[in-house]
C-alpha cells in the first residue's frame, strides 16, 4: 500500500546571522490518504516548519537541508519550482493561523477563493465562484451567497477563519495543512471552526496534518498523533492509544495539564473583604457603556476568577479599579475607604496596596533595565530602602519565585517567557500588595509552563495571604484555581458565586454554553456536542456572544 | 560596553569605511590649526594655481592655500552643523516624549503645531528669514534648529509611542512614577537605537543645508572658511576647466557619504533584519 | 475600542486633510507677513541701510503699506496678493507679477521634465531591486544611491558640468533662455540641470519605493499565494501591487514636493531664469516683496504637493476605500 505522503529524514536548518542551526533534527512523518495526522507540541518544537515542509517550502532565513519528501510518488526535496507550483494549493493547501493576515486586503474574499481553482486550470470563474458558495454554506457561514463579495477587514474573525478552511478545499486537494487554526479564536467560536473542518474532512475524505498546542483539540480530529519537542519526535501514536496510555513522560505530562485542583474551601467564614466593586458603569466615549452595573468582592487570601470571551468587559474593568478608567458611575472600595477614580488621584500607598500582572511577559518589562533596576524600584519608590536593604529584599524576593540568585544582573531578553512572568509576580509582591490583578497572566505561556507559574502563584497565596483576581478566558485554569468565579458577557456580570456552586449545573444559559464548549480529552466530545447541539436547534445564534 | 565593542568589530566593510571617513574629517577639524600649512586667510600665492609641493590641492580664487582652507573649513562648518543637530534634537525629543506620554489635548496642540510648520518648505523658510534679519549665525542657528527639530519631533514621538503601548510603561504608571521617570527611565533607553541613527541622518541634512546656504551666500560669510562659500568662490574656475571647487564640494559628499554608510549600517543592526 | 467617529469614512478623511491644507497655507501666509513684522527696530533703515535717506524711507514705507494697523495691513496684502498684484519689486519699481509670472513657468518646466525622467525611473528601478533583493544589481544599485543621497546638488551639477561641458563639450554649461526658443532648444539647453536634480530625486524615490515593496513582499498574505502556487508575476502585480500604491504613490508626492526645494540650488549653479533663482537674488538684495511673493508662491506649491500626496494615498488605500 502506497502511502499518499512519506517523509523520511528530514532535516531542517534556521539561520541566525552567519551560522545555521537545526530546527528539525531528522523526523519521519507518513500520511494516508483521508487520515487526519495531530502534530503536538509547545511553542518552537517545530510542528509548522515541518508541516510546511511537507510542500517543500521553508520559510524566510530556514532551508531544507537533506531528506526525502514523496508525496503520490513524486519526490519534492529539491523539485524545481515549477513542479511545486503544481502541488502547492492543488494538492496539497495551507489553512494559516492568522486569516487576518493571510487573506489579500485588496482582493474580495471569493475572487481570492476562486484564484486557486482558476489559475490551476481546474474550474471557470463562474463555476469556482457557485463552488465557493456552497462550500460556504457547508460551513455553515452566515448569508452564504454574499458573503464572499466582502473584504477580508469587513468581516469577523471566525468567519474569517472559515473563509480561509473554504479557500483550501477550493482545489479539492489531497492533504490540508492546518496550522494552528482556532488559537487566536474564542472558545465558542473554536468549535464551529472545529465541527466545519469535522465536516469537510470527512465529506471529502481529505487527509489533513493537524497542527496545535492543545491536545484536547487534536482529540477531536486525529486519527494519529505525533509529539514533537525541540524539533525531535516524543512520541507518535494511534490517537485514542495514545490519549489512553501515554508513553513517554513529556506526553504524559501535556495531558495531565490543568488537572491539578485547588483544595475545596472550608465555608465562607466572613474574611476580610479587600476589594469591592460597587455598581460601576464604564463607558471609552460616553456613549456605548462597555461595563454595567458591576458588583464585586474580593476577600483577603482568596482567588476570584472573572471569566469572559473578548469583548466581555473584564480587561476593562480591571483598567476602572487600577484608575486608568474613571467610571461614570459606581465606586472602588479598597479596604474599607473608597479609592478616588483617577490614578492620579491616587496617594502612593493606596497604589501599593494594588498591583497588577500582565498577560505578555515579553513587554511587561523594560527591555533595558537590569532584574535588579526592575524589582528594585518598588522596593526604593515605595518603603524608601537603601542599596543594601533592596539587595537584601531581591534576594529574598527571587528565592520565593524560585529562580537563582545570579539573576539578579540579568536583562529581561537573557530570560524564557516563564522566568520573565515569575519576575513580572516578584515585582508586584516587592511591593507587599493586599491584591494582585492577574490578567491573563498564563494564556501568553506554553501549557506546562503555565502550570508551574499556577502553582507558584497558588503556594505565594498560602504563605502570603494575598488576593487574587484572576482574569482569563480559559476555563480549564478557572477550575484549577479559583475560589470564586464571576462569569461576564458583553459587559455585564452574568453569574458569580463560588467555585463549586458555579460549575454545577443549573447553569444561566451564557455559562453553560461556555463550559460546553471547552474541548475535553474525550475524542467523541466534538461529536456529541454537535449532536446535542442539533437537537437542541442552534441555541448560540440568539445569544449575544462575541463576533462569531 | 563590551557589546558595543563587539557590534563595532563586526561591521561590514561598508560602515567601516564610512567610520574612516568620519574619523579623518573630525580629525581635521580638530586639528585645523596644528596641521595646516597656512592660515585660514592667508594669501600665500597666485590665484587658482594648481597642485604643487608647497600646496598640495593649489590656491582659490584669491590666492589662499586651498588645503588650509579645507582644513578650517571642516571645522567651522561642522561646530555650526552639530550645534544645530543638537539643539533641534533636544526640542525634538523632549517635545516628542512629552506629547506621546502626556497624550491629550498637549499631544494634538503640538502636532498640530508642528504639522503647519513641517508644511513649510526649510529652505524658502530660511531664506525668507535671512532677507529680513539678514546673515548673522545666531539667527541661522536658531531658524534652522526650529525647523529641523519638527523632523525630531515626528520620529521621537513615533518612537515613544510604540514604547509607550507596551506594558512596562503602563506598570510604571500604575506604580505612581511621574513624568520625568517615564519618560526618562522607561522610553529613552528603549528608544536610543532609532534616535542615534535619525541624529546622524539629521547632521547631514544640517550640514548639506549649512552648505547650500553658505552656496547661495547667504550663509557664513566670508572671509571665514566654510566649504559651502568656497564652493561659490571658485565656481567660476570650472568654466576654465580648472576643477578648484570640486575639493570643498567634494569634501561635503565626502563627510555626508561617511555619515551615510554608519547610519545605513545601524538601521541594519537596530532593526534587526536578516538580508 | 475604535469606531470610526464620522460615519462617511473616506469621504471624511480626505475633506479633513483638505481642510488642513487650507488652513496651513492661511497661517503659512501669515507667518511670511509676520516675518516681515516681527522685526527688532525699524524695518526701512535696517533694509536700506547706507541708502537711508528721508525720501527712500518714505517710499520704502509707502511701498510695504509700513504705516498701517497691522492687521488692516496684513489683509491688504493678502487682498492684493489674491487679486495677482504683489506690490512692486523696491530694487526696479517695477511690478512683482511680471517678474515672477514668467520665471515661476520656467523653474515648473524645469521641475516637470525632470519627475518625468525621475518617476519612472525611480519607481521602475526600486521594484525590480525589492523583488532581485540582495543580489548583486540590488547591492550596486544601493551603494550608488546612497552616495548620491548624500552628496549636495551643487556637486552633482559641477561633477556633470567638469564632465559634459567642460571636458566633452556637449551641453551648456549655463542654461539661459528665453521665449524666442522653440521647446527642444529649451529642452537642450537645461538638461545638466534636469540630469543633476533627477540624480537626487530618483535616488530618494528608488530607496524608498524599494523598502515600500520589501515591506509588502514579507506579509502574510503574499506567502498564502505562494503556498496556492500561483506564478511570481500574478503575486507581484495582482497581489503586492495594490497594496503597495499607497505608500508608493505617498513617495511620489513628497519627493515632488522635494523638488520644489531642490530646484533652487540647481537654478543657481546653471543661471536659469527661475523663481528659485530670483528668489535668492531678491533675498540678497533684500527685495522684500518680491521675497514675500516668490516665497509665498513655493511655500503653496509645497503644500499641495503634500496635500495631494496625503489624499491620494488615502484613495488608494484598499482597507479604507472599502470600509466595514
Amino acid at each position: 500500500m502506497t502511502r499518499l505522503l512519506t517523509m523520511k529524514n528530514i532535516v531542517i536548518d534556521g539561520q541566525t546571522g552567519d551560522t545555521w542551526t537545526p530546527i528539525i533534527k531528522g523526523l519521519d512523518l507518513v500520511l494516508d490518504k483521508g487520515e487526519v495526522l495531530g502534530l503536538i507540541g509547545e511553542s518552537g518544537a517545530g510542528k509548522s516548519t515541518l508541516g510546511l515542509a511537507s510542500m517543500g517550502y521553508t520559510r524566510q532565513g530556514c532551508r531544507i537541508t537533506s531528506g526525502s519528501i514523496v508525496f503520490d510518488g513524486m519526490e519534492l526535496f529539491d523539485a524545481p519550482e515549477s513542479q511545486m507550483r503544481g502541488i502547492r494549493g492543488v494538492r496539497i493547501a495551507y489553512v494559516a493561523q492568522s486569516a487576518a493576515a493571510s487573506f489579500n486586503p485588496a482582493h474580495r474574499l471569493i475572487r481570492q477563493y476562486a484564484e486557486g481553482p482558476v489559475q490551476h486550470g481546474l474550474m471557470s470563474t463562474a463555476e469556482a465562484e457557485e463552488k465557493a458558495v456552497a462550500t460556504y454554506r457547508q460551513l455553515l457561514l452566515p448569508d452564504p451567497e454574499n458573503i464572499g463579495y466582502r473584504f477580508p477587514h469587513q468581516v469577523s474573525g471566525g468567519q474569517l477563519q472559515r473563509a480561509m478552511v473554504a479557500m483550501a478545499m477550493s482545489c479539492q486537494p489531497d492533504i490540508i495543512i492546518f496550522d494552528e487554526p482556532t488559537t487566536a479564536l474564542d472558545v465558542t467560536t473554536q468549535i464551529e471552526v472545529l465541527a466545519a473542518i469535522k465536516e469537510i474532512t470527512r465529506r471529502f475524505d481529505t487527509a489533513a496534518i493537524y497542527i496545535t498546542h492543545d491536545l484536547a483539540v487534536v482529540a477531536q480530529l486525529a486519527d494519529r498523533i505525533m509529539v514533537l519537542r525541540y524539533g525531535e519526535l516524543v512520541e507518535e501514536n494511534d490517537a485514542r492509544e495514545m490519549l489512553a496510555n501515554p508513553r513517554e513522560t513529556y506526553t504524559r505530562d501535556l495531558l495531565a495539564v490543568r488537572s491539578f485542583k485547588k483544595g475545596k474551601i472550608n465555608g465562607n467564614s466572613k474574611r476580610e473583604v479587600i476589594l469591592e466593586v460597587k455598581g460601576v458603569t464604564a463607558s471609552y466615549t460616553g456613549e456605548d457603556n462597555v461595563l454595567e452595573a458591576i458588583d464585586l468582592k474580593i476577600r483577603r487570601g482568596r482567588t476570584v476568577a472573572l471569566v469572559g470571551e473578548s469583548g466581555s468587559g473584564k480587561s476593562t474593568l480591571a483598567r476602572v479599579i487600577t484608575g486608568l478608567l474613571p467610571p461614570a458611575k459606581g465606586r472602588i472600595v479598597f479596604k474599607g475607604e473608597e479609592l478616588p477614580a483617577a490614578l492620579k488621584s491616587r496617594r502612593r500607598g493606596e497604589l501599593r496596596r494594588l498591583q497588577m500582572i500582565y498577560q505578555m511577559p515579553d513587554t511587561a518589562l523594560n527591555p533595558r533595565q537590569k532584574i535588579r533596576k526592575i524589582i528594585g524600584r518598588p522596593l526604593s519608590f515605595y518603603f524608601n530602602y537603601d542599596r543594601k536593604q533592596q539587595e537584601r529584599r531581591i534576594l529574598e524576593l527571587l528565592e520565593q519565585i524560585e529562580l537563582p540568585e545570579d539573576y539578579i544582573e540579568r536583562y529581561p531578553t537573557e530570560l524564557s517567557g516563564g522566568e520573565k512572568q515569575r519576575i513580572c509576580i516578584a515585582r508586584a509582591l516587592a511591593a507587599q500588595p493586599d491584591l494582585i490583578i492577574c490578567d491573563e497572566v498564563t494564556s501568553a505561556l506554553d501549557q506546562l509552563v503555565a502550570e508551574e507559574i499556577l502553582k507558584l502563584l497558588l503556594g505565594l497565596q498560602g504563605k502570603l495571604k494575598v488576593s487574587y483576581l484572576f482574569i482569563t478566558h480559559d476555563l480549564a485554569t478557572v477550575k484549577a484555581i479559583s475560589d470564586e468565579i464571576v462569569v461576564m458577557l458583553n459587559g455585564r456580570i452574568v453569574e458569580k458565586g463560588p467555585k463549586q456552586e458555579i460549575l454545577k449545573p443549573p447553569h444561566h444559559e451564557y455559562t453553560e454554553l461556555l463550559l460546553s464548549s471547552v474541548p475535553e480529552m474525550d475524542p467523541e466530545w466534538l461529536d456529541s456536542f454537535l449532536k446535542t447541539r442539533a437537537i437542541q436547534g442552534s441555541r448560540i445564534s440568539h445569544l449575544p456572544t462575541s463576533t462569531a | 560596553m563590551s557589546t558595543a565593542i563587539k557590534t563595532l568589530l563586526s561591521a561590514p566593510i561598508s560602515a567601516r569605511l564610512g567610520m574612516g571617513m568620519v574619523f579623518i574629517t573630525l580629525l581635521a577639524a580638530l586639528l585645523a590649526p596644528v596641521i595646516a600649512p597656512y592660515g585660514e586667510t592667508e594669501i600665500a600665492a597666485d590665484v587658482w594655481m594648481p597642485v604643487s609641493s608647497d600646496h598640495w590641492i593649489g590656491t582659490d580664487n584669491l590666492g589662499r592655500d586651498l588645503f588650509s582652507r579645507l582644513m578650517y573649513g571642516a571645522r567651522n562648518t561642522i561646530a555650526i552643523a552639530f550645534l544645530i543637530t543638537a539643539l533641534s534634537f533636544v526640542i525634538g525629543v523632549v517635545l516628542g516624549f512629552l506629547a506621546a506620554t502626556v497624550g491629550g489635548w498637549t499631544d494634538q496642540f503640538l502636532s498640530r503645531c508642528v504639522d503647519i510648520l513641517m508644511a513649510f518648505p526649510t529652505l524658502i523658510f530660511a531664506l525668507m528669514v535671512l532677507s529680513v534679519v539678514g546673515t548673522s549665525i545666531p539667527a541661522l542657528v536658531v531658524v534652522i534648529a526650529l525647523l529641523d527639530s519638527t523632523r525630531v519631533y515626528r520620529l521621537s514621538r513615533a518612537v515613544a509611542m510604540d514604547i509607550e503601548v507596551m506594558e512596562f510603561v503602563e506598570a510604571a504608571r500604575l506604580r505612581g512614577e511621574g513624568l520625568w521617570w517615564l519618560m526618562r527611565h522607561e522610553i529613552l533607553p528603549n528608544a536610543m537605537p532609532p534616535l542615534v541613527a535619525e541624529f546622524g541622518l539629521r547632521f547631514c541634512f544640517v550640514f548639506l543645508f549649512i552648505a547650500a546656504l553658505s552656496f547661495l551666500g547667504l550663509g557664513i560669510q566670508p572671509p571665514t572658511a566654510d566649504w559651502g562659500s568656497m564652493v561659490r568662490e571658485n565656481s567660476g574656475a570650472i568654466t576654465f576647466g580648472i576643477y578648484t571647487p570640486l575639493w570643498p564640494a567634494g569634501a561635503i559628499a565626502f563627510l555626508t557619504v561617511g555619515v551615510n554608510l554608519i547610519v545605513d549600517w545601524f538601521l541594519h543592526i537596530a532593526s534587526g533584519l536578516e538580508d | 475600542m475604535m469606531k470610526l467617529a464620522k460615519p462617511e469614512g473616506i469621504t471624511a478623511l480626505v475633506l479633513k486633510r483638505i481642510g488642513l491644507g487650507l488652513v496651513t497655507l492661511w497661517v503659512i501666509s501669515l507667518l511670511i507677513f509676520v516675518g516681515v513684522e516681527a522685526l527688532p527696530g525699524d524695518l526701512a533703515e535696517a533694509v536700506l541701510g547706507q541708502s537711508a535717506t528721508p525720501e527712500t524711507v518714505a517710499a520704502f514705507r509707502e511701498e510695504l503699506k509700513l504705516d498701517l494697523p497691522p492687521h488692516k495691513r496684513y489683509f491688504a496684502w493678502l487682498g492684493a496678493f489674491i487679486q495677482g498684484d504683489f506690490g512692486n519689486s523696491l530694487a526696479n519699481q517695477r511690478p512683482v507679477v511680471d517678474l515672477i509670472g514668467w520665471r515661476f513657468a520656467n523653474s515648473l518646466f524645469l521641475a516637470g521634465v525632470t519627475a518625468l525622467i525621475a518617476v519612472p525611473v525611480a519607481v521602475l528601478l526600486g521594484i525590480l531591486a525589492a523583488l532581485y533583493r540582495n543580489t548583486l544589481f540590488d547591492r550596486l544599485i544601493s551603494m550608488a544611491t546612497l552616495s548620491t543621497i548624500s552628496f549636495p546638488e551643487f556637486f552633482v551639477a559641477y561633477i556633470l558640468i567638469a564632465l559634459l561641458s567642460v571636458q566633452m563639450v556637449i551641453f551648456p554649461s549655463i542654461s539661459n533662455i528665453n521665449d524666442q526658443m522653440n521647446f527642444w532648444q529649451k529642452l537642450y539647453a537645461i538638461i545638466l540641470p534636469c540630469l543633476t536634480l533627477a540624480m537626487v530625486v530618483t535616488a530618494h524615490m528608488m530607496r524608498q519605493t524599494r523598502a515600500a515593496i520589501i515591506n509588502i513582499l514579507s506579509s502574510p498574505f503574499i506567502e498564502m499565494a505562494n503556498l496556492k502556487g500561483l506564478h511570481r508575476l500574478r503575486i507581484v502585480v495582482l497581489h503586492a501591487f495594490p497594496n503597495a500604491l499607497s505608500p508608493v504613490i505617498n513617495v511620489i508626492a513628497l519627493n515632488l514636493a522635494y523638488l520644489v526645494v531642490g530646484v533652487v540650488i540647481v537654478e543657481v549653479v546653471f543661471v536659469y531664469p527661475g523663481l528659485g533663482q530670483l528668489l535668492v537674488d531678491s533675498v540678497s538684495k533684500r527685495d522684500i516683496p518680491v521675497v514675500q511673493a516668490s516665497g509665498l508662491i513655493f511655500a503653496a506649491t509645497y503644500v499641495l504637493l503634500n496635500l495631494s500626496a496625503d489624499v491620494l494615498s488615502i484613495i488608494s488605500n484598499p482597507r479604507l476605500r472599502n470600509p466595514r
